[in-house]
């Protein structure tokens, strides 16, 4: 369910651009999702197919490509930087749990393939 | 095919969003009305809760309501039962969340001159709504003393998101293994800025010191 309003999201922006560059179609769409931005591609493609082929004209049939972002984090104590999925807030390093997130919760549209 | 072409674009889905939730804010301030988001789980008592504030404000303040449910009214009902105030409902169709442009469909139902605080009761969900900016002046999650002191942890951007986390059902301490200052460490540690204010909205316990709070957050808004 979450993953369906973010999908209407992403329908929505890409639709506008792709009229805003009077596109006629749109083949893919390329997103690049982190590690730990609480989205589940699986999940995803599901909404996505039924989204795409029910929410916008120039984009029935449109392709999902999914790169996924490596959850890391660095921590303030000791400057290491680590997994986040493998060890979350406390460092693996030092135990201190001032650690703060660098990459891995993003949400981004990278490119769009259209004709 | 040979037409076919990339377009970067590089941007974050919830950019629009952002820029909408933003705009909504300026525009409240400027109207000098209070919006205020209001998150959690399923059961944790937002209804109970809001009851209780609304009857403690509703002699000072004109307060709105609007409640999003996916497909319901009953928790409008409930608040125009025990308090009188009507509400909004926001059906969101099926959609765990509200976004800056449904809430701003709400607010434009609204007779904004003759409001100075709005009440947005979202979806009870701990995930999307944290994700969806509403253009909310402050956001509260109210955690209830059944869904465990672990819940920050699980589920932190909803802890980072939000202004104030309310403890609710502390009547029921006794009976559930709930450490207090566990649940506040959880808090401060995914959101070092938050006030954690526990309550009961059954007995009405601590629910004056969030009142308190949030007549001030009116008070300075409206300068």
């Amino acid at each position: 369910m979450h993953e369906l309003g973010v999908v209407f999201h992403i329908i929505k922006k890409v639709d506008k651009i792709a009229s805003e560059n009077k596109v006629e179609h749109v083949n893919s769409v390329t997103l690049e999702i982190g590690e730990v931005s609480m989205i589940v591609p699986s999940y995803f493609e599901d909404c996505w197919k039924w989204a795409v082929d029910n929410r916008s004209e120039r984009m029935k049939g449109c392709k999902l490509i999914i790169n996924i972002i490596k959850g890391v984090t660095k921590c303030e104590n000791c400057n290491a930087e680590y997994s986040t999925v493998e060890h979350g807030k406390i460092c693996p390093h030092c135990g201190s749990d001032k650690t703060f997130l660098i990459r891995g919760n993003e949400v981004m549209i990278k490119e769009i393939e259209v004709f | 095919m040979e037409d076919v072409r990339i377009i970067e674009i590089k941007a974050s889905v919830f950019e629009d969003n952002n820029k909408e939730a933003d705009e909504l804010r300026e525009y409240l301030r400027s109207k000098g009305v209070y919006l205020l988001n209001v998150m959690s789980s399923p059961g944790s008592g937002k209804t109970t809760t809001l009851s209780r504030v609304i009857n403690l404000l509703k002699d000072e303040f004109k307060i709105a309501v609007m409640e999003a449910d996916i497909d319901s009214d009953i928790d409008a009902k409930k608040i125009k039962e025990a308090t009188g105030v009507e509400s909004i409902q926001l059906h969101t169709g099926g959609m765990c969340h509200l976004d800056a442009g449904m809430t701003r469909q709400g607010i434009d139902n609204l007779d904004l001159n003759n409001v100075d605080l709005v009440i947005l009761e979202n979806v009870g969900n701990l995930v999307c709504p944290a994700e969806f900016d509403t253009g909310a002046i402050k956001s509260i999650t109210i955690l209830s003393v059944p869904e465990g002191a672990d819940k920050p942890l699980k589920y932190p951007l909803m802890y980072s998101v939000c202004d104030v986390v309310l403890v609710n059902k502390i009547d029921v301490i006794p009976y559930f293994d709930f450490d207090l200052e566990e649940c506040k460490r959880n808090v401060h540690m995914r959101n070092p800025n938050a006030l954690v204010m526990p309550i009961s909205a059954k007995n009405g316990d601590g629910i004056e010191v969030f009142v308190d709070w949030l007549r001030n957050e009116i008070h300075s808004l409206k300068g």
